[in-house]
């Protein structure tokens, strides 16, 4: 059968209803990029001018590249153990939804918040640090090529963590573990980003396009991985 | 790629020996057997006979070890998968709702997940089908059982499905809410929908199936339940007179459709017969030439209980011996 664009949004629209009413999935989304906000923001207000000049030389902004491969994990990791603990994965699978399909859309579901968060709080970190930080800190702190930086990886890291949270729903029979799971394998790639942020990987448009090529590589296999490891039949023996 | 024209006039779904296994466990074995199209077909068995695994196998959700089987019209293969699961609907033991989603947002999910056109017209007509259009705003998660249930029933119609399986569709239900699947089942009849229902209630299948299927890992029987009465117990007539007949082989002896008797009590006599109707009357006139006081003719009658017993039965003295 062709590829459906409506069963994808089906799911979209169905996880998003999902979200909407499912207070940890809320929470998941929430309190990871408000620590990443509210904390460092408490010290950079009370940057002096003076202190700030040594950030010229770092990038520290990259820190919130954690946020996009952290947050979308959670949601992830939820995505086929939910189903399954609900007891609505049989009933979808019966549909003709296609694993496709399905996968696209259970990815775009946990794309869409995530990246919209890392967006939104990033901006909201470069706005108040504008507007309120002292003197000379907001020119220290925030590089045009973080920045860039930061809008290119965020949807790359989400999509690297995504695959990882989908491939270990599919193997999970409990959420909480195959959240823990998740976001344990994400860490690799946050602790790269936080090793590029204080400087122990020195940036580099060189280590940028590492970085990239990596990454879209890594979203390639995952994505095949998680596509294998999506398997109806042992999905549904294992469901009763 | 292969292109597989649709046999739209043959039978529902077609089974020829086909067999599921996990590992070394067999699930069900060697099954064969028909449903017409617009037939209610039962499938009984007892726990772990291999019932939800037939469905989910019939339903594409599982690959059949070996054998074959057609499912509205397509072959029961990989490729067909979608195609097939298109033209059918299940509605699983657990009803697998959206419980903080509401009625109507199930239904929608759903709709577009068969491609359903005018969506809106289908779900007011599926809740109408199953007498729920005004809880259509209610959250799944506030509905009674039964009603979770309808709302299940209600999904699986959307797309007008060539066969409906039902997996234990009244399991857990009080008796008026099983009531209420049971007309809902009725109306299918009448709509001229497939129904492929498993079940553990004897009396709803008797009930409500055109024919039924015995399943414990193998097919132990499939017909009408009167068939199937008929083949595994002889049919008799048990007499009753006020006081014991002096020569009961002059009375019975000679009758037409009554085959032999045997004394059953102290004026009681059991008579296997072929054929009630004709049987019947001839022993009633018998009884009133000879003078006999008769107090009862009456036709035993063995259940579906009574047959599904003695097969399972049957098969578990086998396993014991």
């Amino acid at each position: 059968m062709k590829f459906s664009r409506r069963r994808v949004r089906a799911v979209l629209v169905k996880e998003m209803r999902d979200f909407r009413h499912n207070g940890n999935v809320i929470y998941a989304m929430a309190i990871l990029p408000l620590i990443f906000l509210v904390q460092p923001l408490i010290q950079v207000f009370t940057l002096s001018s003076r202190a700030a000049v040594p950030l010229h030389h770092e990038h520290a902004l990259l820190y919130m590249l954690a946020i996009p491969a952290l947050v979308p994990a959670a949601l992830a990791s939820y995505s086929i153990v939910g189903e399954r603990l609900q007891g609505t994965l049989e009933p979808i699978l019966t549909t003709p939804i296609s694993r496709e399909e399905l996968l696209l859309g259970k990815t775009l579901a946990a794309f869409l918040p995530s990246v919209i968060v890392a967006y939104v709080v990033f901006g909201i970190y470069i706005g108040a640090v504008e507007l309120f930080a002292h003197a000379g800190v907001a020119s220290a702190l925030i590089h045009g090529s973080d920045v860039l930086a930061q809008l290119v990886f965020t949807p790359l890291l989400a999509l690297w963590s995504i695959w990882v949270g989908i491939a270990i729903s599919t193997r999970s029979s409990d959420p909480r573990n195959a959240s823990q799971l998740s976001i344990l394998a994400t860490l690799p790639t946050v602790a790269i980003t936080s090793l590029i942020a204080f400087n122990v990987i020195v940036p580099s448009p060189r280590v940028a396009l590492a970085f990239g090529v990596a990454l879209l590589v890594l979203i390639r296999l995952g994505g095949r991985f998680a596509a294998a490891l999506f398997d109806r039949e042992r999905l549904v023996s294992r469901i009763s | 790629m292969v292109h597989v024209t649709p046999d739209r006039d043959g039978p529902a779904l077609t089974v020829d020996r086909l067999s599921k296994r996990f590992g070394d466990r067999v699930a069900f074995d060697e099954l064969s057997f028909e449903v017409a199209r617009g037939e209610v077909f039962g499938f009984l068995g007892p726990n772990g006979a291999g019932k939800t695994t037939t469905v989910r196998t019939l339903s594409t959700l599982l690959a059949p070890t070996s054998g074959t089987a057609h499912v509205a019209g397509l072959a029961l293969t990989p490729d067909n998968g979608a195609r097939i699961r298109s033209r059918i609907a299940v509605m699983p033991e657990s009803p697998g709702l959206y419980m903080k989603l509401t009625v109507r947002e199930n239904l929608a999910c759903f709709a577009d997940l068969y491609e359903i056109a005018d969506t809106p017209a289908r779900i007011a007509q599926a809740l109408r089908a199953v007498k729920l259009e005004d809880r259509v705003n209610d959250m799944c998660g506030a509905l009674s059982k039964g009603l979770r249930q309808r709302v299940a029933l209600a999904r699986a119609l959307l797309s007008d499905p060539e066969v409906l399986f039902l997996d234990e569709p009244t399991s857990g239900l009080d008796p008026v809410a099983a009531r209420d699947v049971h007309e809902l089942i009725d109306d299918l009849r009448r709509r001229f929908v497939t129904v492929f229902l498993t079940t553990h209630r004897l009396g709803e299948a008797e009930r409500l199936c055109d024919r039924v299927a015995i399943l414990n890992t193998t097919l132990r029987s499939v017909g009408r339940p009167d068939e199937l009465r008929d083949q595994l117990f002889a049919r008799t007539l048990t007499v009753t007179t006020l006081a014991p007949l002096g020569e009961p082989q002059r009375v019975f002896g000679d009758l037409p459709a009554v085959e032999s008797w045997q004394i059953s009590g102290d004026s009681s006599y059991r008579l296997a017969i072929s054929d009630a109707n004709v049987a019947a009357p001839a022993v009633t006139r018998a009884l009133v030439a000879a003078g006999a006081d008769v107090l009862s003719i009456t036709e035993s009658r063995h259940s579906l209980e009574d047959v599904y017993l003695e097969l399972v039965d049957h098969d578990a003295e086998a396993g014991a011996r």
